[in-house]
């Protein structure tokens, strides 16, 4: 169904995909903005300066090499487990929400919700430090109480759009709720 | 609602027939297990599904048909399959057929009491058989802890994963037995089986029998009267070597009993103390071949003895200073030559027997060495009661001095409010710097003595047969599934594949660690460092299931 761009809190830019792939079933994707190439050079540049500073002071050659251990290990690192290139939701309805995040070096992390668990899917505020931000959340059923909220799961926490972005994914999301709401003959397990 | 079908992938080139499986009415949800292929005859495919449900507890019904054509569709094939439905009674009666070599099947139902014959929603889902039946799902730690029994209803996948597990009997029969059913499901290929396995369970029965009248002879020993006099008992309850012994005397029981483990926990308990037994003596022997290798064992006795001269000297000199005059400062002449004069008297005692026992003790280390070969974790409990022995007249001090500290300091506090103002007590400042300067060197062995606990706890602990597991056998250990979205065409049902999410391996260490003796927790660091400032006592020997002094 295309891409459309959006802000994130923070003004990067982010780009939402929406597709739908049967009657029951959407997938929305939120690309977060890739890695940029000069402040990597400008954190690599001040990490060797540093190092080379080092060296100057203590003659020590061990400085120079540990400093590009530590550069490669850290961007190792940093693509492996920080950086998050796409996060997206599944909505599959009357099975459940799965919601993947997938890392810059190609590794996903998949959480799978049961449609029984999922109480609702809402937009919160949040206040964190001087701003405050929207963010798109799962409310989870607490299995004693009809009306209680067990946990709530944040989606997008990486990429944090804007409200005008949250707004498309929660419509999204909602039709699709409504189907479990109207479907006549289901006993359903509350 | 919409209908869910969890086809097996194992299925998808088989020939046409019907489907047989769990129908879960709840949920709307068809579960399917396996295919029985022309030619059958009704009434044994009905008995055959009836032994199968009263073996296994699942009510395995036949669910619908599974045409799977080469050519062009054949009509009078479908009336065929149509007219089974009557046969096979099941409500909703589903039909699967599949052209040529398309991925894209047409799936129908056939509802013939239904009140809404509006057509409702199929999502195919397909499954590896064979990686649900091994897998064990684990319920979320929030919800595992708690008592409610409600959730266990609540998830659909469970009861998925419940339904392939208990049908192990439906798929020990693959395509070279002679029956009269003929089925298609992950082992109609051929039933796996290894002969390693085959081997090492027939030679297990004899070996636990053994092992546990061994481990019977061996407990009575320690049961014995001889053992039980009061010094005796004492020493062995201090010595940590003992208790970890006994810990892993208790293990091998574990092992060595004859009764089949209950449930998964069980299970994978055994799995994980037999690993680290396993691991724990290669290491120990290891360790032993390179100690017993270029005489180290008697370069390490030759560094002993004038290591501990080294220190008893250094305490002399440092005892003969404070009896002087340190840094200028005035005392009280008669204390510091009667606590000075005591603790000398200790350190010549100390020294005295250490000489004694100096052509010794090649010799003991020797045979002490040798019980390396029980376990690496053995051997550092030994170690770390050899620092607790050599360094016992340092602790004498300590004791000594803390005893005294925490007098003044319970004088002095109840005396503040009255005495305001007053002068500083000489007194104090004797037996202040003594205790501060013998806290240096205490803090020191304390804290190698907790790093060798903290060792010895995590290699005790660790579920090593879990972790490895985790590592190989990834789809055994599931943490819950992940859905992919195959390629779609209109009008055809939606496709997904249903792929199994392993545990991550924080989860795994935290379900599956084994119980440990000793009480060193994250916060006892805090604790000791207070209880040193305060003067109360540290007992560096104390386990956990002892009464706190």
């Amino acid at each position: 169904m295309g891409e459309r761009r959006y802000r994130s809190a923070s003004g990067a830019p982010v780009a939402l995909r929406r597709r739908q792939h049967s009657a029951s079933c959407r997938e929305l994707a939120v690309r977060c903005p890739r890695l940029q190439l000069r402040s990597l050079s400008a954190v690599t540049s001040a990490v060797w300066l540093a190092a080379y500073g080092l060296f100057v002071l203590s003659e020590n050659s061990m400085v120079l090499s540990a400093a590009i251990f530590i550069t490669l290990f850290g961007l190792i690192i940093y693509l492996h487990f920080v950086k998050v290139d796409q996060e997206s939701l599944l909505v599959i309805g009357s099975l459940g929400i799965q919601v993947t995040s997938s890392y810059a070096s190609g590794r996903e992390s998949t959480t799978f919700i049961e449609m029984g668990q999922v109480k609702d899917v809402v937009i919160n505020e949040a206040i964190h430090m001087q701003k405050v931000i929207y963010y798109l959340c799962i409310l989870l059923q607490d299995p004693g109480d009809p009306q209680g909220v067990s946990e709530v799961v944040p989606l997008f926490q990486s990429s944090k759009p804007r409200l005008d972005c949250l707004i498309e994914v929660y419509k999204s999301c909602q039709e699709i709720l409504e189907q479990r709401k109207t479907a006549p003959q289901s006993s359903g397990i509350k | 609602m919409v209908l869910k079908v969890f086809f097996p992938s194992c299925c998808s080139s088989a020939e046409s027939g019907i489907l047989i499986g769990r129908w879960i009415s709840e949920q709307n949800s068809a579960v399917i297990l396996a295919v029985v292929h022309f030619p059958f005859i009704p009434v044994q495919v009905k008995q055959y599904l009836s032994e199968v449900q009263r073996v296994t507890k699942v009510s395995v019904s036949v669910l619908g048909s599974w045409s799977n054509s080469k050519q062009e569709k054949e009509e009078s094939l479908s009336e065929f399959l149509e007219d089974l439905g009557t046969i096979f009674s099941h409500e909703p009666w589903i039909q699967i057929s599949k052209e040529g070599d398309s991925k894209f099947w047409s799936c129908s139902t056939l509802q013939k009491h239904s009140n809404n014959p509006k057509e409702e929603e199929i999502i195919l889902v397909y499954y590896d058989q064979r990686k649900v039946m091994l897998s064990h799902l684990h319920p979320p730690l929030a919800t595992a802890t708690s008592t409610d029994h409600k959730a266990d209803d609540a998830s659909k996948l469970s009861a998925v994963f419940d339904t392939v597990a208990k049908s192990k009997i439906l798929f020990m029969t693959d395509r070279y037995d002679d029956g009269p059913i003929k089925l298609t499901h992950w082992q109609s290929d051929g039933v796996e089986a290894s002969i390693i396995v085959e081997l090492m369970k027939q030679a297990s029965v004899p070996a636990c029998m053994l092992l546990t009248f061994l481990l019977s002879l061996i407990s009575g020993i320690c049961r014995s009267r001889v053992l039980k006099f009061w010094p005796l008992s004492f020493l062995w309850s201090k010595l940590s070597t003992c208790e970890q012994l006994g810990h892993r005397l208790q293990h091998l029981q574990v092992i060595s009993s004859n009764k089949k483990a209950q449930n998964q926990t069980q299970l994978m308990r055994k799995a994980n103390i037999f690993v680290s037994l396993l691991i724990d003596v290669a290491l120990g022997i290891l360790l032993m071949s390179w100690l017993y290798r270029k005489n180290r064992i008697g370069h390490l006795a030759d560094t002993l003895i004038p290591v501990a001269d080294h220190v008893a000297e250094e305490l002399q000199d440092l005892l003969q200073w404070l009896m002087g005059a340190p840094a200028g400062l005035k005392m009280n002449r008669a204390l510091d030559q009667v606590l000075g004069r005591f603790f000398l008297y200790h350190i010549h005692l100390w020294i005295s027997y250490i000489h004694l026992m100096s052509p010794f003790i090649e010799m003991i280390l020797w045979y002490v060495g040798l019980s390396a070969c029980l376990g690496l974790t053995v051997a550092l409990c030994i170690l770390s009661d050899i620092i607790a022995l050599l360094t016992f007249h340092i602790y004498c001090f300590y004791v000594y001095g803390a005893r005294l500290y925490c007098l003044k300091i319970y004088g002095l506090s109840s005396l503040w409010r009255l005495f305001r103002g007053k002068k500083w007590n000489v007194l104090r400042q004797r037996v202040d710097s003594c205790s501060y300067d013998l806290d240096q060197l205490r803090l020191l062995v304390v804290i190698v003595q907790g790093l060798i606990h903290l060792l010895v706890d995590l290699i005790d602990s660790l579920p090593l047969y879990s972790i490895i597991l985790r590592l190989c056998r990834s789809y055994r250990l599931a943490a819950g599934v992940k859905f992919r979205v195959l390629e779609q065409q209109d009008g055809k049902p939606l496709r997904l594949l249903m792929q199994i999410n392993p545990l991550s391996y924080g989860s795994v260490i935290q379900t599956y660690r084994l119980p440990t003796y000793s009480c060193y927790p994250k916060d006892s660091w805090t604790s000791l460092c207070k209880k040193l400032f305060l003067g109360e006592l540290i007992y560096p020997w104390k386990h956990k299931g002892e009464k706190q002094d």
